[in-house]
């Protein structure tokens, strides 16, 4: 397929990568640090004959996309850690009604109104599902603007493939910086997606469909809920994704994801060039969080490696990777919010300490 | 000339059908239906007498009762 | 013999779990009603609301989706967007429409999306137990207003109806009731009008159909249809409204 290389910011560059997995339907509310998302989609989506609409509210947003997800189409709403907070009701309804949608969270500082810096706050809020009830949505961090554009694709296709809610993680600092992308020249024709015969479309032919989450009889509920646990189990086991980094000789391992992997992979390089032995774990799905990377780490190296864990917030994919190591190495933690970015220096500053 | 047919096991006895009846041809049932309810029934159907003064009633079809039932229970004919 | 009235055939042919009296079977009859008579059951999506109607799904025979509290018309926007060829209405109650959801109703008229919609309207929270509602009249006694209705405090009933009415995209408001066979009659003719524009692409049309609810108003089956045409229609009155 033919390539352009374009220069785009992460925020576009999200948009864009949806028009390309043939997503017709936008609904969002202006918020910083994504409104360069939504301004891009109001002009590209008409271009490419889709709908793009700039709801009332966050919470009609996430309800517009739940209706068109509901008629079969693929559809997308953004916004950034406050706005998300309004939209878990939705995404609750999304995950229990087993509709596909994708929802990109330009994550900001917080809690409350915050300011409007990065930060990686809203990890929890997303991977252990904001919103009530036992669900999970899959969670993609992208790390680059090249990701931010690659996994809409992948997040729509997850989505569609489970008939579950995906978020795109990605936070003020990759949702504003520009980078060099490659693009697909052609966009991906949207009769070519899935077949979905649970769709909405008018009961022509067929017998009528019903989309709910309500369950009133006597074990029916619990029914749903089994096979929604079904479902997670086997997400677990097939879509964990992550990167690794000298993971073979590491005596400490880094592990960060988003933003904070790019601060990351420059502390790696730096104190590889000193021969020092560090490594890092990025992950890349952060539900299904890659706990099998952990157990990898720890049996190719023939001592333990130990952990350090860099975020922006105070301890939130911290606690994963707690769970993932089970007590079998140390685990150190760096984190800053509130829009305090955790810089090369401060790394290397607490590496030295622990080497 | 017409006549009702009542579902009886729909009925939750609310009785606005025979509110609405200009002729007092429904009236309620001595037993219970499958919803512990004494439902309703026509009374042209079963042999019973029409409300006394109205002897020589019979059911116009105007579906008075039928429009009201909040259970369609009632179907007309003419 | 002709058989003049029958059971619809949009209509499933169970049992509702509405009180005796409820007016929301009347109401779902006469949407099935107008649906096989405008022959458009098979490009039907209707969305349910949160209230007693919630699973109104289980009673239609065509697609039908849910939608969180108050959000049935944010769903319907991008339903109808999508796809313009299907005949989509929304069903909701006065908490569903006035209350949690009012900005998605004033906003999708405002927008003039061309849906239909069907607003019940029975002055009280049935689901719920029978607290106040937007449309509780004043001095009405409620669950949460175990007094009264008092406006110093809760304010008024909402007219949202003629609030609506103001909006430019806004075709077709008219409101109606189910207090006897003649307004019956009446509320079915708004109905089919409200589908009609659909299919004509006229644009916004609001039905707001006045329900008794005879549990939460402690009152009997017919008592509660003598209240709203002696009390509730003084406050809300019938007709037109645009």
């Amino acid at each position: 397929m033919p390539k352009t290389k374009l220069l785009m910011t992460g925020n576009e560059a999200m948009a864009e990568g949806a028009l390309q997995a043939a997503c017709r339907f936008y609904a969002g509310y202006p918020i910083t640090p994504q409104n360069e998302l939504i301004a891009y989609m109001a002009k590209r989506m008409p271009e490419v004959g889709g709908i793009c609409i700039q709801a009332e509210s966050e919470l009609a947003a996430i309800n517009m996309v739940f209706g068109a997800a509901l008629v079969g189409e693929r559809a997308m709403t953004s916004s950034s850690s406050p706005g998300i907070s309004l939209k878990q009701e939705g995404i609750s309804y999304i995950a229990g009604a087993q509709l596909p949608a994708v929802i990109v969270n330009v994550m900001r500082g917080g809690p409350g109104l915050g300011n409007i810096s990065p930060s990686q706050s809203d990890y929890f809020q997303a991977t252990k599902s904001g919103g009530h009830g036992d669900y999970h949505s899959i969670v993609l961090a992208p790390s680059s603007v090249q990701e931010a554009y690659d996994f809409m694709s992948l997040a729509f296709e997850l989505a569609d493939k489970y008939r579950n809610p995906a978020i795109v993680l990605s936070d003020g600092m990759l949702g504003q910086m520009m980078e060099p992308l490659i693009v697909k020249s052609k966009i991906q024709n949207p009769k070519s997606k899935i077949n979905k015969p649970w769709a909405l479309t008018g009961c022509k032919g067929r017998k009528p469909n019903i989309i709910r989450s309500l369950y009133l009889g006597e074990g029916a509920l619990e029914e749903l809920n089994l096979a929604l646990q079904k479902k997670y189990k086997l997400i677990q086991e097939k879509e964990a994704r992550w990167e690794e980094l000298f993971l073979s000789d590491a005596k400490i391992i880094l592990v960060a994801y988003g933003t904070m992997a790019r601060i990351a992979k420059s502390v790696v390089k730096r104190l590889r060039e000193q021969g020092k032995k560090i490594g890092l774990i990025r992950p890349i799905t952060l539900w299904p969080f890659p706990k099998n990377a952990f157990k990898l780490a720890n049996s190719q190296t023939r001592k333990l490696a130990n952990f350090l864990v860099i975020e922006m917030s105070y301890g939130q994919m911290l606690e994963d990777v707690r769970l993932a190591v089970a007590g079998k190495a140390k685990i150190e933690f760096l984190g800053r919010a509130g829009g305090g970015v955790p810089s090369e220096e401060e790394i290397i500053s607490k590496l030295r300490k622990l080497i | 000339m017409g006549k009702i047919t009542i579902a009886q096991d729909k009925c939750k006895g609310c009785l606005l059908c025979i509110g609405f009846c200009p002729k007092g041809l429904i009236v309620i049932d001595e037993k219970l239906n499958k919803r512990g309810v004494k439902p309703v029934k026509f009374s042209r159907q079963s042999g019973i007498p029409p409300k006394a003064g109205k002897e020589d009633n019979e059911c116009l079809g105007c579906s008075m009762c039928a429009l009201i039932c909040p259970d369609c229970c009632i179907e007309v004919y003419k | 013999m002709e058989k003049i009235f029958s059971h619809p055939k949009s209509l499933r042919q169970i049992s509702t779990h509405y009180c005796a009296g409820c007016g929301h079977g009347i109401a779902h009859r006469l949407i099935a009603e107008v649906i096989d008579e405008l022959a458009i059951r098979e490009k039907i999506i209707a969305i349910a609301p949160v209230g007693c109607a919630v699973i109104a799904y289980d009673y239609w025979d065509f697609d039908c989706s849910e939608a969180a509290h108050g959000r049935a018309l944010a769903v319907a926007t991008a339903i109808k967007r999508l796809r313009p060829q299907n005949i989509v209405f929304t069903y909701q109650g006065d908490g569903d429409l006035a209350a949690i959801g009012t900005n998605e109703t004033i906003h999708t008229a405002n927008r003039g999306e061309n849906i239909s919609v069907i607003f019940i309207n029975n002055a009280v929270y049935g689901m719920t137990g029978g607290q106040m509602a937007p449309t509780t009249l004043i001095g009405q006694k409620t669950a949460t207003t175990p007094k009264g209705r008092d406006a110093t405090v809760q304010g008024y009933p909402l007219k949202i109806s003629e609030l609506l009415a103001q909006l430019p995209a806004v075709k077709y408001i008219e409101r109606v009731s189910l207090h006897s066979p003649q307004e019956v009659l009446k509320t079915k003719k708004a109905i089919k009008q409200a589908f009609q524009n659909q299919i004509d692409n006229v644009g916004f049309s609001l039905v707001e159909i006045l329900s008794p609810c005879p549990t939460y108003w402690d009152l009997s089956p017919k008592a509660a249809l003598d209240w709203i045409r002696e009390v509730m229609v003084k406050e809300f009155p019938l007709g037109r409204i645009k």
